[in-house]
């Protein structure tokens, strides 16, 4: 072991300064959650993926607003953004989920935080507000540099810069709305699996298995069950909120008159991963 | 007031499996080792101190708290090092060891501080700046030991800390953390399924078995019994017993072998013993100290005597 040389051990010494509450732990936990999502102060490999995502979205919206630039009509707005990219998201919470939290459990990290002023339900909280941040990120990233460049090749002076930030809000509100339903889905998903690859196998799976029964039973009756079967998949469902709030022109579903719907389950589903997240953790060993 | 206290502590998982059953205990400050074999409770009590799990029966306290009720501020001023691995690979251990600062409820430039002190105390210098996946067993449980201390608890939970390491790693280990205890002015709470690792760094032990208490008391206290003298004659043990007692020494005899208890004035013994030998005119095989060990404490004692501890 090495000595520490010329620096003068003065011996331990006590901690005397504030010990901050559990809302302060909850914090830390989350600005980590919230950075190790990108791989950040992880190592590189942890970076490609989730920061791969985010600089393919960044790029796909730079093509979009040259496209609108040229184009007499915009062919996709920042709502249209949170529409067409939810499946980006879901496979970034499929891929970030587990970073999240089957390392946690993988490693046994978690009785560390346990062991700390942190409750189990906060500790649950905390990571779907974490993994939430993070797929809002990447919703977020793109619209800005949408607004950056219309906002700079719009024609009607201040007026128009100030109508593409009035969208600009509408489509973060939307990817708010988008960033909350996938990390509550994904979250508890993820939390069922210590092994990262089951746990993104999982969330994938999800997707995939209802995108298909959704499409099936849109084809098979274009009435109301086909209305309705836009709930069973995460991806039309949010569209069909993206149609009914926040008027879309990007339609994976006809929705009809059940805009409310779409709505009152995506609030519900989002309530309800949560509550399964926390549930998950009541019963955790420890 | 005691670390911690328990009442009749009772711990069944499951309803199945007894973990615990009416353990009453208290642990004083001080380097406290918490022996019994694997399976024997010692993981469960550190749970149930620090309101991981709640009791089944019975009552904990743990400085003066509910760990249920006040877990909170009771998991704020415990620093805990579970037996197993728990370190996240691929961070770097200063930039973990100040995440779990904040976690506890230091603020980011006090956490960043006590971070890098608290790896330089437990021994990690320059490694400090890798990630904790290419560490070597006794750095990682240096790198836990620093995540239990880094917030300045007043109680530390060890369970097993030297768990995996080699001789050399084990001593080390075992001389930080009885410098913690001592230097530090921390409390701490080892666990151990070895007795002799453990005793020459506590000042207090307590020995539970299938979850129950078999003995606590403090070291000064078990060690504090006189020596015995170990005395081997060829034959005529029986007079030459009879003789020492008649010298007002206590004898005990097995066959040839007399075991003598040293008073005060453990000359005067030698002395009656020498003579004693020479007056019946005896062979003497041998005649050797035997130093009180803590395991004897622990060991052969009759049933009805564990019943009461």
């Amino acid at each position: 072991m090495p000595e520490s040389g010329v620096i003068h051990d003065i011996g331990y010494q006590r901690y005397t300064g504030p010990r901050l509450g559990p809302g302060y732990s909850a914090r830390a936990l989350y600005v980590h959650g919230v950075r190790s999502a990108y791989g950040l102060g992880r190592s590189p490999w942890a970076k490609v993926l989730p920061i791969g995502l985010i600089g393919l979205a960044g790029l796909a919206s730079l093509i979009i607003v040259i496209i609108n630039s040229q184009m007499p009509q915009p062919v996709l707005d920042y709502v249209g953004i949170a529409s067409t990219f939810t499946f980006a998201a879901a496979v970034f919470v499929a891929v970030v989920a587990p970073e999240l939290v089957s390392v946690d459990l993988r490693t046994n990290l978690l009785q560390l935080y346990l062991s700390r002023p942190l409750g189990r339900a906060s500790y649950a909280l905390t990571k779907v507000a974490a993994l939430a941040t993070a797929t809002f990120l990447l919703f977020a990233a793109p619209m800005l540099i949408m607004f950056i460049g219309m906002a700079f090749s719009t024609d009607d002076g201040v007026a128009g810069v100030v109508e593409e930030f009035g969208g600009l809000l509408v489509g973060l509100l939307a990817a708010v709305v988008h960033a909350s339903l996938l990390a509550a889905l994904g979250l508890p998903i993820a939390s069922l699996s210590g092994r990262r690859v089951f746990a993104t196998g999982m969330i994938i799976g999800v997707f995939l298995i209802t995108a298909p029964i959704s499409a099936f039973l849109r084809e098979l009756d274009p009435g109301t069950i086909g209305r309705l079967a836009g709930l069973l998949d995460p991806n039309s469902l949010l569209n069909g909120v993206d149609q009914w709030l926040f008027g879309a022109d990007v339609s994976l579903v006809s929705i009809g008159s059940s805009g409310p719907v779409y709505g009152l389950v995506t609030v519900a589903l989002t309530a309800l991963g949560t509550m399964a997240a926390v549930w998950r953790y009541k019963g955790v060993k420890s | 007031m005691p670390l911690i206290e328990t009442t009749a502590l009772g711990m069944r998982y499951d309803g199945k499996v007894t973990a615990l059953s009416d353990l009453t205990l208290d642990v004083e400050a001080g380097v406290v080792g918490l022996v019994g074999v694997n399976g024997a409770g010692k993981t469960t009590l550190i749970k149930l101190a620090l309101g991981l799990l709640t009791p089944t029966s019975g009552r904990i306290r743990v400085l003066g708290l509910d760990p249920i009720a006040d877990g909170e501020q009771v998991r704020a001023k415990v620093g805990y090092m579970p037996e197993h691995d728990c370190l996240p690979p691929d961070m770097i251990a200063a930039e973990f060891v100040t995440h779990m600062a904040r976690v506890s409820g230091l603020p980011a430039a006090a956490a960043r501080e006590r971070a890098s002190e608290t790896l330089r105390h437990v021994g990690l210098y320059e490694e400090r700046y890798r990630r904790i996946g290419g560490y070597s067993t006794g750095m990682k449980q240096r790198v836990k030991l620093a995540q239990a201390l880094v917030h300045d608890p007043e109680l530390l939970l060890l369970d097993e800390p030297t768990n995996g390491l080699d001789p050399a790693g084990r001593r080390a280990m075992l001389d930080l953390v009885h410098r913690i205890g001592t230097e530090f002015g921390i409390s701490v709470v080892v666990c151990s399924h070895l007795l002799g690792e453990i005793e020459r760094i506590c000042t207090s032990l307590v020995a539970i078995d299938a979850g129950t208490l078999l003995r606590s008391a403090t070291l000064s206290s078990m060690t504090g019994h006189n020596d015995l003298l170990v005395v081997e004659v060829d034959e005529g043990a029986e007079r030459l017993a009879t003789a020492l007692t008649a010298g007002g020494v206590d004898v005990r005899r097995e066959n040839r072998v007399l075991t003598v208890r040293l008073g005060q004035d453990d000359g005067a013994v030698y002395d009656l013993i020498r003579d004693a030998v020479a007056d019946l005119d005896l062979c003497l095989h041998r005649l050797e100290r035997q130093r009180y060990q803590v395991a004897d404490l622990f060991r052969d004692r009759p049933a009805e005597e564990v019943s009461h501890a």
